[in-house]
């Protein structure tokens, strides 16, 4: 079976839920293109998600009721943090499909770990970043965006995964 | 919504020097955007890094992304990883259905809320 048009779907079922006015989805016609500076077994590499991954038993950074999150925002974790001390508060995925008890299968840290000491990369950043989802494109561009690559910079990022859920 | 986020944040990078891939389920979000690399899963939403409790092919999965740091010849590159949902695709039919409401209970009333946030603030001009 061919792959989900997400975009067609969604039209149809908010409009059969009463919402007449179609979600505006981002759309650019250039597309930028950088290119690694040193094989990838040399480069470090950070991973950054929407997946709403927390950290169990912490002062975590951000409570999931901020209003401030709602319109986005973008929090580190330690990338060492033991794995079964991670979880999400992401609501918005198949569940009738799927489920997220698995952080692994959203958010790869314990994989990324595995390929760094096999040498496909040199090392995972010493962060990984969360980014919430805001309904404005400008926000997610003009804020949220340049906080992740100013924390990737400091970090000394080479290049970036990313995994939405 | 947040294939859209990734998609506008990995833009951002590569604008800014910084090279990114994007493991996607919803492909034609991130394509519609527009990003430099993507490695599309053709799973249910929320496993774009495999199925839950299969390690060996969640590490295929993310080694073929980082793959793609290095083999993409230019924007837009889109690879498919070659794996099919073990349960089957009936998933497909299903998902953004009226027969299958995507939010219920708690999290449809969050989206609610979250949209009325939205809407508030930027009536305030604080957006």
């Amino acid at each position: 079976m061919d792959y989900v048009r997400y975009i067609d779907r969604t039209r149809a079922y908010y409009q059969s839920q009463g919402y007449q006015e179609p979600y505006r989805w981002a759309h650019f016609e250039d597309v930028p293109f950088a290119r690694l500076t040193k094989p990838l077994s040399e480069c470090t590499l950070a991973l950054v998600s929407t997946s709403d991954v927390a950290v169990r038993d912490d002062n975590v950074e951000v409570q999931k009721t901020d209003p401030e999150l709602m319109v986005g925002n973008v929090y580190s974790i330690s990338s060492d943090t033991p794995t079964d001390r991670l979880y999400t508060r992401q609501e918005h995925y198949d569940r009738n499909a799927t489920h997220l008890d698995d952080v692994n299968s959203y958010f790869p840290i314990t994989r990324l770990h595995e390929l760094a000491a096999q040498g496909k990369i040199a090392r995972i950043a010493a962060r990984a970043h969360g980014v919430y989802t805001a309904y404005s494109h400008r926000k997610t561009l003009t804020v949220d965006a340049p906080q992740v690559l100013k924390r990737c910079r400091e970090d000394g990022v080479d290049a970036v995964i990313l995994t939405p859920v | 919504m947040c294939h859209q986020t990734v998609s506008l944040v990995a833009r951002y990078l590569e604008e800014n020097g910084l090279p990114t891939v994007v493991m996607s389920i919803a492909r034609d979000i991130v394509e519609h955007a527009g990003v430099p690399r993507c490695l599309f899963v053709d799973f249910p939403l929320g496993n774009p890094c495999g199925e839950p409790y299969q390690p060996d092919m969640q590490r295929q999965i993310v080694a073929m992304a980082l793959d793609l740091l290095e083999t993409a010849d230019g924007p837009r590159t889109t690879v498919q990883a070659p794996f099919k949902w073990s349960k089957g695709e009936k998933w497909k039919e299903t998902i953004f259905t009226e027969e299958q409401p995507f939010l219920e209970g708690e999290a449809y009333d969050n989206w609610v809320k979250s949209k009325e946030t939205y809407r508030q603030r930027k009536s305030e001009g604080k957006l």
